[in-house]
Protein backbone atom coordinates (compact mmCIF):
# COMPACT_ATOMS: atom_id res chain seq x y z
CA UNK A 1 0.00 0.00 0.00
CA UNK A 2 1.06 3.37 -0.93
CA UNK A 3 2.36 5.44 2.15
CA UNK A 4 -0.62 7.90 3.56
CA UNK A 5 0.65 10.98 4.98
CA UNK A 6 -1.36 13.41 7.31
CA UNK A 7 -1.00 16.53 8.50
CA UNK A 8 -2.95 18.60 11.10
CA UNK A 9 -3.23 21.71 12.72
CA UNK A 10 -1.83 21.23 16.51
CA UNK A 11 -5.04 21.13 18.13
CA UNK A 12 -5.79 18.49 21.04
CA UNK A 13 -9.32 17.41 19.16
CA UNK A 14 -6.93 16.29 15.81
CA UNK A 15 -5.25 13.95 18.17
CA UNK A 16 -7.86 11.65 18.07
CA UNK A 17 -8.22 11.55 14.43
CA UNK A 18 -4.63 10.79 13.56
CA UNK A 19 -4.66 7.85 16.33
CA UNK A 20 -7.92 7.12 14.26
CA UNK A 21 -6.83 7.37 10.84
CA UNK A 22 -3.29 5.59 11.82
CA UNK A 23 -5.56 2.53 13.44
CA UNK A 24 -7.51 2.06 10.11
CA UNK A 25 -4.46 2.03 7.73
CA UNK A 26 -2.53 -0.36 10.62
CA UNK A 27 -5.44 -2.64 9.97
CA UNK A 28 -5.54 -2.46 6.18
CA UNK A 29 -1.65 -2.84 5.78
CA UNK A 30 -2.16 -5.94 8.21
CA UNK A 31 -0.94 -5.62 11.52
CA UNK A 32 -2.48 -8.78 13.74
CA UNK A 33 -6.25 -7.11 15.09
CA UNK A 34 -3.87 -7.39 18.83
CA UNK A 35 -1.63 -4.85 18.13
CA UNK A 36 -4.32 -2.19 16.99
CA UNK A 37 -4.43 -1.03 20.30
CA UNK A 38 -0.69 -0.89 21.32
CA UNK A 39 -0.87 1.35 17.30
CA UNK A 40 -3.54 3.61 18.76
CA UNK A 41 -1.71 4.52 22.29
CA UNK A 42 2.25 5.17 20.73
CA UNK A 43 0.75 7.45 17.49
CA UNK A 44 -1.88 9.12 20.26
CA UNK A 45 1.51 9.88 22.41
CA UNK A 46 3.65 11.01 19.72
CA UNK A 47 0.98 13.30 18.25
CA UNK A 48 -0.05 14.69 21.95
CA UNK A 49 3.89 15.37 22.65
CA UNK A 50 4.27 17.27 19.41
CA UNK A 51 0.81 18.91 19.22
CA UNK A 52 1.93 20.32 22.89
CA UNK A 53 4.78 21.75 21.94
CA UNK A 54 3.70 22.91 18.73
CA UNK A 55 0.70 24.76 20.56
CA UNK A 56 3.64 26.68 22.23
CA UNK A 57 6.06 27.25 19.75
CA UNK A 58 4.46 27.36 16.61
CA UNK A 59 1.19 26.88 16.80
CA UNK A 60 0.87 27.79 12.75
CA UNK A 61 3.08 24.71 11.83
CA UNK A 62 1.33 21.91 11.02
CA UNK A 63 2.11 18.17 12.80
CA UNK A 64 2.88 15.65 10.54
CA UNK A 65 2.26 11.80 10.02
CA UNK A 66 3.89 9.66 7.59
CA UNK A 67 2.53 5.64 7.62
CA UNK A 68 3.69 3.58 5.72
CA UNK A 69 4.25 -0.49 4.55
CA UNK A 70 7.28 -2.04 3.50
CA UNK A 71 9.74 -4.49 4.33
CA UNK A 72 6.90 -6.66 6.36
CA UNK A 73 6.42 -4.22 8.97
CA UNK A 74 3.93 -0.70 9.40
CA UNK A 75 5.93 1.89 10.48
CA UNK A 76 4.48 5.23 11.73
CA UNK A 77 6.96 8.59 11.83
CA UNK A 78 5.66 11.46 13.64
CA UNK A 79 7.30 14.63 12.98
CA UNK A 80 7.16 17.76 15.05
CA UNK A 81 8.71 21.49 14.19
CA UNK A 82 9.99 22.40 17.26
CA UNK A 83 13.42 22.69 17.06
CA UNK A 84 15.33 22.28 20.09
CA UNK A 85 12.86 18.90 21.17
CA UNK A 86 9.27 19.10 22.14
CA UNK A 87 10.18 17.62 25.05
CA UNK A 88 12.15 20.79 26.16
CA UNK A 89 9.46 22.58 25.15
CA UNK A 90 6.92 20.96 27.24
CA UNK A 91 9.23 20.30 30.14
CA UNK A 92 9.29 24.46 30.24
CA UNK A 93 5.55 24.77 30.09
CA UNK A 94 5.13 22.70 32.99
CA UNK A 95 7.80 25.02 34.74
CA UNK A 96 5.95 27.84 33.69
CA UNK A 97 2.00 26.59 34.30
CA UNK A 98 0.20 27.21 37.42
CA UNK A 99 -1.59 24.06 36.98
CA UNK A 100 1.50 22.04 36.84
CA UNK A 101 1.07 20.23 39.99
CA UNK A 102 -1.64 18.60 38.02
CA UNK A 103 0.33 16.29 36.62
CA UNK A 104 3.07 16.28 39.48
CA UNK A 105 3.93 14.29 42.55
CA UNK A 106 3.38 10.83 42.06
CA UNK A 107 5.74 10.71 45.10
CA UNK A 108 5.47 6.90 45.41
CA UNK A 109 6.46 6.60 41.46
CA UNK A 110 9.35 8.79 42.07
CA UNK A 111 10.62 6.86 44.09
CA UNK A 112 10.41 3.94 42.84
CA UNK A 113 11.75 5.63 39.55
CA UNK A 114 14.47 5.09 37.70
CA UNK A 115 16.48 7.57 35.79
CA UNK A 116 17.27 5.99 32.22
CA UNK A 117 19.49 7.49 29.29
CA UNK A 118 18.33 6.34 25.75
CA UNK A 119 19.93 7.71 22.70
CA UNK A 120 18.46 7.55 19.50
CA UNK A 121 20.70 7.38 16.57
CA UNK A 122 19.58 10.06 13.81
CA UNK A 123 19.76 9.14 10.10
CA UNK A 124 20.40 12.89 9.93
CA UNK A 125 23.10 14.70 10.35
CA UNK A 126 22.81 14.54 14.28
CA UNK A 127 22.10 12.26 17.09
CA UNK A 128 19.61 12.76 20.23
CA UNK A 129 20.00 11.75 23.70
CA UNK A 130 16.76 11.56 25.54
CA UNK A 131 17.16 11.53 29.29
CA UNK A 132 13.95 10.08 30.23
CA UNK A 133 13.28 9.27 34.00
CA UNK A 134 10.09 6.39 34.06
CA UNK A 135 8.96 4.43 36.67
CA UNK A 136 10.11 0.66 36.46
CA UNK A 137 8.43 -1.25 34.90
CA UNK A 138 6.75 -3.96 36.94
CA UNK A 139 8.35 -7.20 36.28
CA UNK A 140 6.74 -9.89 33.38
CA UNK A 141 3.73 -7.78 32.30
CA UNK A 142 0.84 -10.27 31.70
CA UNK A 143 -0.62 -8.41 29.11
CA UNK A 144 -1.66 -11.39 26.85
CA UNK A 145 -0.23 -10.59 23.05
CA UNK A 146 2.87 -8.50 24.79
CA UNK A 147 5.50 -10.13 23.32
CA UNK A 148 8.82 -9.84 25.13
CA UNK A 149 10.94 -7.90 23.04
CA UNK A 150 8.22 -5.00 23.48
CA UNK A 151 8.67 -5.80 27.16
CA UNK A 152 12.35 -5.56 26.63
CA UNK A 153 12.83 -2.48 25.34
CA UNK A 154 10.41 -0.75 28.01
CA UNK A 155 12.84 -1.93 30.49
CA UNK A 156 15.83 -1.26 29.44
CA UNK A 157 14.32 2.77 28.86
CA UNK A 158 13.32 2.33 32.22
CA UNK A 159 16.42 1.53 34.16
CA UNK A 160 18.87 2.83 31.59
CA UNK A 161 20.93 -0.61 31.77
CA UNK A 162 24.84 -0.54 30.60
CA UNK A 163 24.78 -2.29 27.47
CA UNK A 164 20.87 -2.03 26.69
CA UNK A 165 19.77 -0.93 23.38
CA UNK A 166 19.04 2.34 22.66
CA UNK A 167 15.81 3.85 22.63
CA UNK A 168 14.83 2.53 19.18
CA UNK A 169 16.99 -0.36 19.45
CA UNK A 170 20.17 0.79 17.00
CA UNK A 171 23.34 1.34 18.11
CA UNK A 172 23.60 4.28 20.30
CA UNK A 173 26.94 3.97 22.39
CA UNK A 174 28.14 7.06 20.21
CA UNK A 175 27.91 10.38 22.02
CA UNK A 176 25.65 13.26 20.67
CA UNK A 177 27.07 15.14 18.52
CA UNK A 178 26.49 19.16 17.68
CA UNK A 179 25.05 21.82 18.90
CA UNK A 180 21.58 20.63 18.30
CA UNK A 181 22.27 17.44 19.80
CA UNK A 182 22.92 19.00 22.92
CA UNK A 183 19.84 21.14 22.50
CA UNK A 184 17.83 17.90 21.90
CA UNK A 185 18.83 16.42 25.26
CA UNK A 186 16.01 16.55 27.69
CA UNK A 187 16.00 15.97 31.43
CA UNK A 188 12.50 14.41 32.19
CA UNK A 189 10.95 14.20 35.62
CA UNK A 190 13.45 16.17 38.35
CA UNK A 191 13.22 16.14 42.33
CA UNK A 192 10.29 18.05 42.16
CA UNK A 193 7.49 15.38 42.13
CA UNK A 194 5.99 15.84 39.10
CA UNK A 195 5.05 13.17 36.57
CA UNK A 196 8.08 12.98 33.74
CA UNK A 197 7.25 14.69 30.93
CA UNK A 198 9.04 12.00 29.09
CA UNK A 199 6.55 9.74 30.12
CA UNK A 200 4.93 9.52 26.99
CA UNK A 201 7.71 8.11 25.24
CA UNK A 202 8.19 6.09 27.83
CA UNK A 203 4.74 4.18 26.84
CA UNK A 204 5.84 4.50 23.44
CA UNK A 205 9.19 2.23 23.89
CA UNK A 206 6.77 -0.12 25.97
CA UNK A 207 4.34 -0.64 23.16
CA UNK A 208 6.04 -0.35 19.70
CA UNK A 209 9.55 -2.93 19.58
CA UNK A 210 10.99 -0.47 17.35
CA UNK A 211 11.22 3.14 18.12
CA UNK A 212 13.48 5.62 16.74
CA UNK A 213 14.29 9.19 17.61
CA UNK A 214 16.25 11.91 15.16
CA UNK A 215 16.61 15.62 14.96
CA UNK A 216 15.23 16.56 11.32
CA UNK A 217 16.54 20.24 10.27
CA UNK A 218 13.51 21.38 12.01
CA UNK A 219 12.56 19.36 15.03
CA UNK A 220 11.82 16.44 15.91
CA UNK A 221 11.00 13.05 14.26
CA UNK A 222 9.54 9.87 16.18
CA UNK A 223 9.35 6.03 13.87
CA UNK A 224 7.51 3.50 15.48
CA UNK A 225 6.87 0.26 13.63
CA UNK A 226 4.96 -3.02 14.23
CA UNK A 227 5.07 -6.38 12.41
CA UNK A 228 2.69 -7.52 9.38
CA UNK A 229 1.19 -10.50 9.54
CA UNK A 230 2.35 -12.92 7.28
CA UNK A 231 -0.19 -13.83 4.79
CA UNK A 232 1.53 -16.05 2.45
CA UNK B 1 -16.30 8.45 20.99
CA UNK B 2 -16.12 11.66 23.53
CA UNK B 3 -15.96 11.55 27.37
CA UNK B 4 -18.60 11.17 29.60
CA UNK B 5 -18.74 12.12 33.42
CA UNK B 6 -20.92 11.68 36.21
CA UNK B 7 -20.44 10.82 40.23
CA UNK B 8 -22.69 10.21 43.38
CA UNK B 9 -21.79 8.90 46.64
CA UNK B 10 -21.59 5.52 47.88
CA UNK B 11 -21.14 4.93 51.28
CA UNK B 12 -19.41 7.91 51.53
CA UNK B 13 -17.13 7.96 49.22
CA UNK B 14 -17.24 9.92 45.57
CA UNK B 15 -17.23 7.81 42.22
CA UNK B 16 -16.95 9.24 39.56
CA UNK B 17 -17.72 7.06 36.62
CA UNK B 18 -15.82 7.94 33.03
CA UNK B 19 -17.01 6.67 30.18
CA UNK B 20 -15.24 7.29 26.52
CA UNK B 21 -11.44 8.60 25.74
CA UNK B 22 -9.23 9.66 27.66
CA UNK B 23 -6.55 11.55 25.96
CA UNK B 24 -4.80 15.63 25.43
CA UNK B 25 -8.37 16.63 24.68
CA UNK B 26 -10.59 15.39 26.54
CA UNK B 27 -8.55 14.99 30.20
CA UNK B 28 -8.46 18.66 31.17
CA UNK B 29 -12.64 18.32 31.52
CA UNK B 30 -11.58 15.07 34.08
CA UNK B 31 -9.47 17.18 35.65
CA UNK B 32 -11.61 20.23 36.35
CA UNK B 33 -14.43 17.49 37.88
CA UNK B 34 -11.28 16.26 40.19
CA UNK B 35 -10.17 19.10 41.51
CA UNK B 36 -14.14 20.36 41.89
CA UNK B 37 -14.69 17.36 43.78
CA UNK B 38 -11.83 17.85 46.07
CA UNK B 39 -12.43 22.00 46.56
CA UNK B 40 -16.09 20.69 47.97
CA UNK B 41 -14.71 18.15 50.56
CA UNK B 42 -14.34 15.20 48.60
CA UNK B 43 -11.49 13.24 49.54
CA UNK B 44 -12.10 9.35 49.06
CA UNK B 45 -12.26 9.47 45.45
CA UNK B 46 -13.45 5.74 43.18
CA UNK B 47 -12.84 6.77 39.35
CA UNK B 48 -14.82 3.60 38.04
CA UNK B 49 -12.89 3.33 34.71
CA UNK B 50 -14.66 0.35 33.75
CA UNK B 51 -16.26 2.19 30.54
CA UNK B 52 -13.24 4.19 29.02
CA UNK B 53 -12.16 2.90 25.93
CA UNK B 54 -8.71 5.17 25.99
CA UNK B 55 -6.12 6.34 28.30
CA UNK B 56 -2.88 7.96 27.77
CA UNK B 57 -0.18 9.71 29.30
CA UNK B 58 -2.35 12.49 29.95
CA UNK B 59 -5.09 10.64 31.41
CA UNK B 60 -2.46 9.37 33.86
CA UNK B 61 -0.77 13.17 34.82
CA UNK B 62 -4.97 13.40 35.64
CA UNK B 63 -5.28 10.83 37.82
CA UNK B 64 -1.76 11.32 39.26
CA UNK B 65 -2.83 14.91 39.96
CA UNK B 66 -5.71 13.42 41.45
CA UNK B 67 -4.11 11.50 43.37
CA UNK B 68 -1.78 14.30 44.72
CA UNK B 69 -4.25 16.59 45.90
CA UNK B 70 -7.11 14.19 47.90
CA UNK B 71 -3.38 12.41 49.66
CA UNK B 72 -3.09 16.34 50.50
CA UNK B 73 -5.99 15.88 52.86
CA UNK B 74 -5.05 12.54 53.74
CA UNK B 75 -7.66 11.05 51.41
CA UNK B 76 -7.15 8.33 49.03
CA UNK B 77 -8.03 7.82 45.26
CA UNK B 78 -8.89 4.45 43.72
CA UNK B 79 -9.34 3.19 40.58
CA UNK B 80 -12.08 0.39 38.95
CA UNK B 81 -10.82 -0.65 36.04
CA UNK B 82 -10.63 -4.63 34.58
CA UNK B 83 -9.72 -3.85 30.68
CA UNK B 84 -6.46 -4.85 30.23
CA UNK B 85 -5.74 -2.78 27.08
CA UNK B 86 -6.26 0.56 29.58
CA UNK B 87 -4.68 -1.24 32.99
CA UNK B 88 -1.27 -2.09 30.37
CA UNK B 89 -0.26 1.49 30.20
CA UNK B 90 -0.40 1.25 34.22
CA UNK B 91 1.83 -1.72 34.24
CA UNK B 92 4.04 0.09 31.26
CA UNK B 93 4.52 3.02 33.54
CA UNK B 94 4.76 1.40 36.79
CA UNK B 95 1.42 3.32 38.31
CA UNK B 96 0.21 0.09 39.43
CA UNK B 97 2.39 0.71 42.56
CA UNK B 98 0.96 4.11 43.36
CA UNK B 99 -3.12 3.54 42.66
CA UNK B 100 -5.32 0.75 44.40
CA UNK B 101 -7.08 -1.43 41.07
CA UNK B 102 -10.13 -2.71 41.95
CA UNK B 103 -12.70 -4.91 40.45
CA UNK B 104 -15.39 -3.35 41.16
CA UNK B 105 -17.00 -0.21 42.95
CA UNK B 106 -17.79 -2.68 45.91
CA UNK B 107 -14.71 -4.42 46.39
CA UNK B 108 -12.76 -0.61 45.99
CA UNK B 109 -14.91 0.45 48.70
CA UNK B 110 -14.50 -2.55 51.12
CA UNK B 111 -10.87 -2.72 50.77
CA UNK B 112 -10.95 1.27 51.88
CA UNK B 113 -13.08 0.04 55.02
CA UNK B 114 -10.64 -2.45 55.78
CA UNK B 115 -7.74 -0.44 56.17
CA UNK B 116 -9.63 2.20 58.20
Amino acid sequence: MATVELSFTPLPAHVRTARLVATAVARRSGVEESLLDEVRLAVGEACSRAVEAHRLHCPAEPVRIELSDRDGRFAVVVTDAVPGGADDAVDNQEARSPDSADVGAAHDAEDAGNAGDATAHGVGNAAVTAHVAVPPVLPAPSAAGDPAPREAAGRDAATGTSGSPPLGGRAGSDPPRGGRAAGARKKGGGGNGRLPAGIGLAVITGLADDVQIWATGDGISIRMSWPLQDLS
Amino acid sequence: MDLKLDHHTKDGNEVVDVEGEIDVYTAPRLRELLIELVNKGHFRLIVNMEKVEFLDSTGLGVLVGGLKRVRAHDGSLDLVCTQERILKIFRITGLTKVFGIHDTVDEAIEVRKAEK
